[in-house]
């Protein structure tokens, strides 16, 4: 019974990590841009999400809808002003650039909302659901279950839309693309204004579950990176199984090893599986 | 030749520096020094061949531990800097036997995420490493002004060290098969450039200094905890100083780092909250506005006439 617990807790954490990772995913995918920044959007969602609960009363779960939107808004001018210029250049030149804008948006936080940690007390709580000795706090179930309709909203805009099918085409080629007529800089910064939204999106759902410091930001970029290496780059599907795969496996991991060190076995994984298998469990496959 | 007389010029200079009797810019000079020699290790495996490692931290903290154990284990001290270097060396010739064959994004993914492992290891195995408490350096026993002449000039030669072995790269074999591999990888390997070696030694190269600053660090400070030598910001600014002084150059990475110690004191002394934001700004110009750094800008001034761009430089 307690290893169906665990693998409970593993699947509902896994579910969140899928969110936080699928946009980063979706960036390096398609812009072949690392962006740093992505942990720090990840907690700006969340405090968003934080201010209009304790101002507005606006419930987490509604808030996505800020976040996401001010998120999506910041990203798609990131891109279109400052990083669309270096897009194509060597890797190096567009992480070390991501990784300064990271250290200007985390300063700003940190000078703006200090490094105390918050959490959003709701004013009722959910409580818990005990089926069959199992435990499972709705705060987390309810989360998961919206990471994943947002992840599926994702994939259906991907697979479905008209700028879905653009975002697509320039994943596979990007000089094809512009041939058909495809703005390619348009495409790259309404990609990463995604990549913000969902991350936006999944602070805000984060916001019920973790404490909330700006200096939390290197764990979701951590978990991205797991994630995105872990499923294979650059799908949605792999997004999902990676998530899922690290959420089940860091659960494990805490009962065997202890909590403390979640993160380390999250990375010690990914350094084993870049060196035997960089695809990932998925492969390498596109949006398609 | 009338640029190597320059250079030693510079680094006798350089080397005069105690005479001023001033315990804050020696202080600054050691930093310098230090920095220098970070940026020049980095230069090998960043500038040379190209590969985007942020293993920095990983090198340095290791070197720092090393360093510490030893000499809490009753090793002369020099010996003990000399050993955190031959570790760090080793380590990254494992490291770079495992991760090297990965390029792009991966690599420096699994080369920032070495320096969080070891960073983890070191808080965790307590036993050793003192843990989160960090550990204590014995106390030399002389005075404080021979203190700060004694670890700047140990800092310096790591610097000139390094500066040696840049030199040595830059005219031999390695670094003509590096410069080959950063242009392209799978031609070098099809003309019978054995890729695998000259990377897996260009990055433990890139190591042993970066081992011993660490150590040397370690017993100036006299204190060392997990954190502070295993900070990513370690691995970011040798990179953000190459890059300012021109990457795959020899004097480049030294350039960069002047500039860089000189920012970082005139700036965030005044704006100490602000500390991060200001390096990220400088990230942001250095990328936009300095993107072959000051050597490439100073080449193009140069080289703006009628005279051709040299070929026998190499400024990207």
């Amino acid at each position: 019974m307690l290893y169906i617990q665990i693998l409970l807790n593993g699947l509902m954490l896994g579910g969140l990590y899928a969110c936080i990772a699928v946009g980063f995913s979706l960036v390096w995918g398609v812009l072949n841009v690392i962006n740093i920044m992505h942990g720090s959007f990840v907690v700006l969602g969340s405090y968003i999400a934080y201010f209009a609960y304790v101002h507005l009363g606006v419930h987490p779960f509604f808030s996505i809808v800020l976040s996401g939107g001010a998120l999506f808004v910041l990203g798609y001018a990131l891109q279109a002003g400052l990083i669309n210029r270096v897009v194509g250049a060597p890797v190096l030149t567009t992480l070390v650039l991501t990784f300064g804008l990271d250290l200007l948006l985390n300063n700003a936080m940190l000078l703006a909302f200090s490094a105390d940690y918050r959490t959003v007390r709701l004013e009722n709580p959910f409580g818990s659901l005990i089926v069959a000795d199992l435990v499972i706090p709705l705060n987390r179930l309810y989360g998961m279950l919206l990471a994943g309709a947002l992840t599926a909203l994702l994939y259906m805009v991907l697979v479905r839309s008209r700028m879905g099918r653009a975002i697509v085409a320039v994943r596979m080629d990007s000089e094809a693309a512009a041939l058909m007529g495809v703005n390619v800089k348009r495409i790259f910064a309404l990609t990463f204004g995604i990549g913000a939204l969902m991350a936006g999106a999944a602070g805000s759902l984060l916001s019920l579950i973790f404490p909330i410091s700006p200096i939390a930001s290197t764990d979701f970029l951590g978990i991205a990176f797991v994630v995105c290496v872990l499923g294979g780059l650059g799908s949605i599907a792999g997004a999902m199984v990676g998530g899922l795969a690290l959420g089940v496996i860091q659960s494990f991991g805490a009962l065997f090893i202890g909590p403390q060190h979640g993160l380390t076995i999250a990375f010690i994984l990914l350094i084993i599986l870049l060196i035997f298998k960089p695809t990932g469990i998925m492969g390498r496959r596109g949006y398609e | 030749m009338t640029r190597v007389v320059s250079v030693l010029i510079g680094i006798a200079l350089v080397a005069c520096l105690p005479v001023l009797g001033d315990n804050y810019l020696l202080r600054l000079g050691t930093m310098f020094a230090m920095y220098a020699a970070l940026a020049l290790s980095w230069n090998i495996i960043g500038g040379f061949a190209g590969y985007p490692s942020f293993a920095t931290a990983a090198f340095f903290g290791l070197g720092a531990y090393t360093g510490a154990i030893l000499q809490g284990t009753g090793v002369s001290m020099f010996i003990a800097w000399a050993g955190a270097g031959l570790v760090a060396c080793g380590f990254a010739a494992l490291l770079g036997m495992a991760i090297l064959h990965l390029k792009g994004h991966y690599f420096a993914i699994a080369s920032l995420v070495v320096a969080e492992v070891l960073l983890e290891v070191a808080t965790s195995w307590t036993s050793v490493t003192g843990g989160g408490m960090g550990l204590n350096l014995p106390v030399l026993q002389i005075s404080v002004e021979a203190q700060a002449r004694l670890f700047f000039y140990a800092m310096l030669t790591i610097a000139v060290l390094a500066l040696g072995m840049n030199w040595l790269v830059a005219n031999g074999k390695l670094g003509f098969a590096l410069r080959c591999i950063r242009q392209n990888e799978d031609a070098s390997s099809m003309v019978g450039i054995d890729t695998t070696f000259y990377k897996v030694t260009g990055f433990a190269l890139s190591a042993v200094f970066v081992g011993s600053a660490g150590a040397i660090y370690a017993s100036w400070v006299f204190y060392i905890e997990p954190a502070d030598v295993f900070s990513v910001l370690t691995s970011v600014k040798p990179i953000v100083m190459v890059l300012l002084g021109g990457a795959g150059t020899v004097l480049g990475p030294v350039i960069g780092a002047f500039v860089f110690i000189v920012m970082e004191e005139l700036v965030w002394r005044n704006f100490l909250s602000f500390h991060a934001a200001v390096l990220g700004l400088l990230i942001v110009g250095l990328i936009f506005f300095v993107p072959n750094g000051i050597l490439g800008l100073l080449r193009r001034r140069w080289t703006s006439g009628s005279r051709p761009q040299s070929s026998e430089e190499n400024v990207e």
